[in-house]
């Protein structure tokens, strides 16, 4: 024998990962040289001292249920289709009679539904982007660093305005998915308060701000040229319209 | 209702074949994150990923498909980690002093202690931590690593090689300064 076996097949071989016949070359290269032996029979001890320490992590019980939790809700049908299509008149006519009358009252409530969803989903997205390290996947102040980082990561171009001679500085973007597809969310602070401003092509026309709240946030959300606005906060109300009024200027 | 039918069937569907392995999930996150917290974090948001993209999955081993998506949901974290931060993850100098060529007594490496155990494999770098796990803890073969990992076969193989060989020597290295100082 010239040469020591490679380094990389011996592992091969640890691992029984070669064939026959480069398993039964490797054997008899073994017997004849005392290095790469030594050598195979120092990693064998390595793989004995892993075996013998019981490295395996397992989750437990909170965390699965709290997964299993996470995923029936993710199941729950995707929310939100506002889509109006374009009928001949009397045919709305014929339709609004029947929702009046017949299932007004019960699409009403689904609808809210939805939106609550969809409220929810928004929040709960603003109370993660909170913890610590999620709230920016672009850090500055400057609305044209801003913009360019959402193209090529998006297949849309989020409008991003710096506000702080508002009083509402620019923190940042970061990506997100919400509803079923990709959003920009555009991080704005106001003292100490995090807004998020989610956006994302509308389906639907224009829609001008409703106001909500969902378990002490305040949500307005609005349509305009064609995208869908939501701006999440524990700001109070009267200062995230003010917010919104210079968002839509 | 169809579409309540499908959901329920793609729920179950998801129960049987990826639900199993949420273990396996978890400890590649626990290991690659070093820290419970974020490990969990890891593990779940690579779950609902999976659970979102399920009609894509084509392949027989869901395990594999499933570590890839942890995977990948750590390099995501640890990349957004580290620019906000400017941490980085892992000091190559560390173990370029090593000398890899010596071979350590299999008796030194038989007789190493959980903890030393341990502390080696978490101070691998990420690259070599992953395919050690993957083999030694999770008894994948080579080829599902290259699958999990989206590498080629050669590369695990090198890896691997390369980390034993840092493995070795920080826990051979380790015995011997607890020898000298006793």
């Amino acid at each position: 024998m010239t040469s020591h076996a490679q380094r990389n097949l011996l592992h091969a071989y640890i691992d029984d990962e070669l064939d026959l016949v480069r398993s039964m070359e490797l054997e008899d290269h073994l017997a004849e040289c005392a290095d790469c032996a030594q050598q195979v029979e120092s990693f064998r001890a390595l793989r004995t001292a892993f075996a013998t320490s019981q490295l395996r992590y397992t989750a437990g019980e909170q965390f699965r249920s709290r997964v299993m939790q996470a995923i029936e809700k993710a199941e729950r049908p995707p929310v939100r289709e506002r889509e109006r299509r374009s009928l001949p008149w009397w045919n709305w006519v014929a339709a609004a009679a029947c929702l009046l009358i017949a299932v007004g009252g019960l699409l009403l409530y689904s609808n809210n539904r939805r939106d609550e969803t969809l409220a929810h989903e928004l929040v709960a997205d603003h109370v993660r982007s909170l913890m610590a390290t999620h709230l920016t996947d672009v850090l500055t102040s400057d609305q044209h660093t801003v913009k360019p980082w959402f193209t090529g990561k998006l297949d849309f171009s989020p409008r991003v305005r710096d506000l702080s001679s508002d009083g509402f500085e620019l923190v940042g973007g970061r990506l997100d998915y919400v509803d079923g597809h990709s959003a920009a969310a555009i991080v704005y602070s106001r003292r100490k308060h995090v807004i998020n401003l989610f956006t994302w092509p509308a389906k639907s026309g224009d829609e001008s701000p409703q106001a909500t709240a969902q378990q002490g946030f305040n949500l307005i959300e609005w349509t305009q040229d064609g995208m869908y606005y939501c701006a999440v906060s524990d700001l109070n109300q009267q200062e995230l319209r003010e917010f919104v009024e210079l968002v839509r200027r | 209702m169809e579409a309540g039918a499908n959901s329920r069937e793609k729920m179950a569907r998801f129960d049987r074949l990826v639900l199993p392995h949420l273990d396996s999930a978890y400890n590649l996150a626990r290991w690659m994150t070093r820290n419970p917290t974020d490990a969990e974090d890891i593990a779940q948001e690579a779950l609902l990923r999976a659970f979102r993209f399920f009609e894509g999955f084509r392949g027989d081993d869901a395990r594999v498909w499933l570590l890839a998506i942890v995977r990948n949901t750590y390099l995501t974290w640890i990349r957004r980690q580290s620019s906000q931060q400017n941490s980085t993850e892992f000091d190559e100098h560390l173990h370029t002093d090593l000398e890899l060529s010596l071979t350590p007594e299999a008796d030194v490496l038989r007789r190493a202690t959980v903890e030393q155990v341990r502390s080696a494999i978490e101070a691998l770098p990420p690259e070599y931590r992953e395919v050690i796990l993957m083999r030694e803890l999770e008894q994948m073969s080579y080829k599902e690593i290259a699958a999990a990992t989206e590498s080629a076969l050669g590369t695990v193989m090198s890896r691997l090689s390369r980390a034993r060989s840092i493995l070795r020597q920080l826990i051979a290295n380790e015995r011997r300064t607890e020898v000298k100082q006793p």
